[in-house]
């Protein structure tokens, strides 16, 4: 007989374990999909996750497409750890590339070494500013920080409509919504001849590096997790609360705004209404997936990128619809918070005893 | 039993000739890459009906569908163009850049590009349909149909495509019923069924009694359907969503172009082009005309689309004016493709201005 039991504590060890039996269920559950879909499974699956990425050019293009989810998710460990529900990271990231990419335009046709740097922060701080509009309605207003953050990802992707189409719009491009190319000199630089993988990558890395330092070694860190475990606790021990939220949600936008600085000045080279397929909304499943852990987040955003890929590697050479590749993304978090479960309860075998 | 030999030696020589021959004509591979989902019933639907015709052509193809216009499109026609693909259709304008860029790379991929306007590589073609000589037929409709003299037209981008459009349909109207007015709602999407839904709405309460679009989803035929008034289907014929509300239809048909275009690869013949075809030479096609019509604007519309197709009847022939009243063809002129592919003010008779 089984009996499921309460644990005492959530197990440490489950707690690193969770994560790869979601991406096994994943798997099991893709192969059945694929199955009654009436492709081979496994076939299917090596063009899912082998194929992108067998030579080269598919390993750098996986980097390039892991750098904003990396980079994104980092940032909004911060918040989550912290108990700050910023599901925005979308709105900033497209908001601090406004900002960027209208500095880069200040720019055009000019050369200096400086520009590069100047494009790269005024990002960063357009996703701070961006991120500092939840945090602050939080703290002195009250508001529910996933709404308005939310909210403002819709707000956002009007006012990059607004600009491609009217003032910034390219003045030889016959009215369509985008801007002028770039100039190199606000271009990030690439790292390989023939490879798209860009310098944005040393950004992510340095984002993995300082959060594993911030979270780990700092007083911020341990304010940051005790607020996780229990408000009030955070509150008896004299936090200022205000300061540490505020924080957590500009180091957040930071993020999100230098994910989309490496979208705009890195493979795409301008402003246009498309500049994320919803990246600062996958790099939610990315945090989770990689356990709020700077390096959990590394492992994450390659399996998460690597569904993006494959979706088109499988319908160019099986047909599989390339829809599937969400498909997969979703079942990834709904078996993540499944076998949460295994987290707090275990199950225990009794023998049939009278 | 020499004889015999020679014989059969020289049979099979020819059987592996024609083999040979038909082996390079069917080789040649075709790939797709959509905007959207096949099934959106408008855009997309089409060029994967086109797409169809060139398989059914005895070519293969390959398409990727829902292909953002971010930093993925690029990896995906790269990956088309290395994955032995002889001919790349690439079927929104947001993949202009990349489509270019790619093309540097693969000198001997074929790419086509629908609707832009960067040929940057010889092995880069444009396409487009001059839809506005179907909107002519839709504003003769319109204009003979309404009965309030306000005709709505839900717009997507102010783009000279759009406006085109706009200007073509109205000075139709005009020419049947000159007290008529078009009003413009901007929805800046090319599919969003909700924002598409609201602008009709929107015109409807404003007077409108007859719809005309310039987006892709089906939802404003189906409001015009609810709110009883008439409308016209895009791209594909859309009579079946609203049976009642959709007097005919704009469709796009891709399917000839690219038959031709992939059967130029296979002979060696293909260049690159800039085409832009109309009524004339069948990409844009005029759905049945609904009953609800009366016969005599029926055989009028039959003679306009003859018309039309012949160039007897040009879209944009003189006086046109603007909103102003300046003069922008003279009358007995007609607009050449230039003024047409950089149209951007409206006609007399359009209400309110261009959004900047």
């Amino acid at each position: 007989m089984i009996k499921i039991v309460k644990r005492d504590q959530p197990s440490r060890a489950i707690f690193f374990f969770t994560p790869v039996l979601a991406i096994f269920l994943t798997l099991v559950a893709g192969s059945l999909i694929f199955f009654i879909l009436g492709f081979k499974p496994f076939e299917a699956l090596k063009f899912f996750f082998i194929v992108p990425i067998a030579d080269k050019y598919g390993f750098s293009e996986l980097l390039l497409k892991a750098t904003p989810l990396c980079l994104i998710a980092i940032g909004l460990s911060f918040c989550f750890k912290s108990n700050n529900w910023n599901i925005g990271a979308e709105g900033q990231l497209t908001f601090g590339a406004i900002v960027s990419g209208g500095v880069a335009l200040l720019f055009y046709e000019q050369e200096g070494f400086y520009i590069l740097p100047i494009v790269i922060l005024a990002g960063a701080i357009g996703g701070m500013l961006y991120a500092s509009i939840p945090a602050i309605l939080k703290t002195y207003f009250n508001t529910n920080e996933i709404l308005v953050s939310l909210m403002l990802v819709y707000v956002s992707k009007l006012i990059l409509d607004y600009l491609v189409v009217g003032p910034w719009s390219n003045p030889e491009g016959f009215n369509f919504p985008e801007t002028r190319q770039f100039s190199d000199s606000a271009k990030l630089p690439l790292l390989f001849e023939g490879l798209r993988i860009h310098a944005g990558i040393f950004l992510a890395l340095a984002a993995v590096v300082i959060s594993w330092f911030v979270f780990y070694k700092t007083y911020l860190g341990f304010q940051m997790k005790v607020s996780g475990f229990s408000l009030k606790t955070a509150k008896y021990a004299g936090y200022k609360g205000k300061k540490m939220i505020i924080l957590v949600f500009l180091i957040s936008g930071a993020c999100a705004g230098l994910a989309g600085v490496g979208e705009i000045t890195g493979p795409i080279g301008q402003l246009h209404r498309e500049i994320s397929p919803d990246y600062g909304f996958t790099a939610i499943i990315v945090a989770f997936l990689g356990r709020l852990h700077p390096v959990g987040i590394i492992f994450a955003s390659l399996v998460v990128a690597i569904t993006y890929l494959g979706a088109e590697t499988a319908q160019i050479f099986m047909q599989i619809p390339k829809y599937t590749g969400q498909v997969f993304q979703g079942m990834i978090l709904f078996f993540l918070l499944a076998s949460d479960y295994l987290l707090f309860f275990k199950f225990k075998f009794i023998g049939s005893k009278k | 039993m020499h004889k015999f030999f020679i014989r059969s030696f020289v049979s099979s020589l020819v059987l592996l000739f024609t083999f040979t021959v038909a082996a390079i004509a069917k080789d040649v591979k075709a790939a797709f890459v959509y905007i959207g989902p096949t099934g959106d019933h408008g855009w997309t639907y089409q060029h994967d009906v086109g797409r169809k015709a060139v398989e059914a052509a005895g070519f293969k193809t390959t398409y990727v569908e829902g292909v953002p216009e971010s930093a993925d499109a690029e990896r995906v026609l790269r990956q088309l163009a290395n994955s032995g693909h002889d001919v790349i259709f690439t079927t929104s304008f947001g993949y202009m850049n990349p489509t270019n860029k790619v093309a540097k790379e693969f000198p001997n991929v074929k790419f086509e590009h629908a609707t832009g306007y960067k040929r940057e590589h010889p092995n880069v073609s444009t396409y487009a349909a001059r839809f506005y000589e179907g909107r002519t037929i839709l504003g003769t409709i319109a204009g003979t149909m309404t009965k309030s003299n306000v005709i709505g037209y839900v717009a997507s981008f102010p783009i000279p495509e759009v406006i085109r459009g706009i200007n073509s349909f109205t000075l139709a109207a005009q020419k049947v019923n000159p007290n008529i007015k078009t009003k413009i709602v901007w929805a800046f999407t090319w599919y969003d069924p909700g924002k598409e839904a609201e602008a009709a709405k929107a015109l409807i309460d404003q007077g409108a009694d007859v719809i005309a679009q310039h987006t892709d989803s089906t939802a404003i035929v189906q409001m015009a359907e609810k709110a009883g008034v008439y409308a016209f289907g895009q791209a594909s014929d859309m009579d079946k969503f609203a049976p009642k509300a959709v007097l005919t239809s704009v469709e796009n048909n891709w399917g000839p172009y690219y038959v031709d275009r992939v059967k130029a690869v296979a002979n060696g013949t293909w260049s690159q082009k800039d085409t832009w075809h109309g009524i004339g030479d069948g990409m844009v096609v005029i759905s049945d005309l609904d009953s609800q019509m009366p016969a005599d604007l029926r055989s009028k519309v039959k003679k306009l689309q003859a018309d039309l197709a012949s160039g007897k009847v040009h879209s944009f022939t003189g006086p046109i004016y603007d909103q102003k009243g300046n003069l922008m063809v003279a009358e007995g002129k007609t607009a050449d493709d230039g003024m047409l592919a950089g149209m951007m003010t409206y006609v007399k008779g359009v209400e309110g201005d261009i959004p900047k």
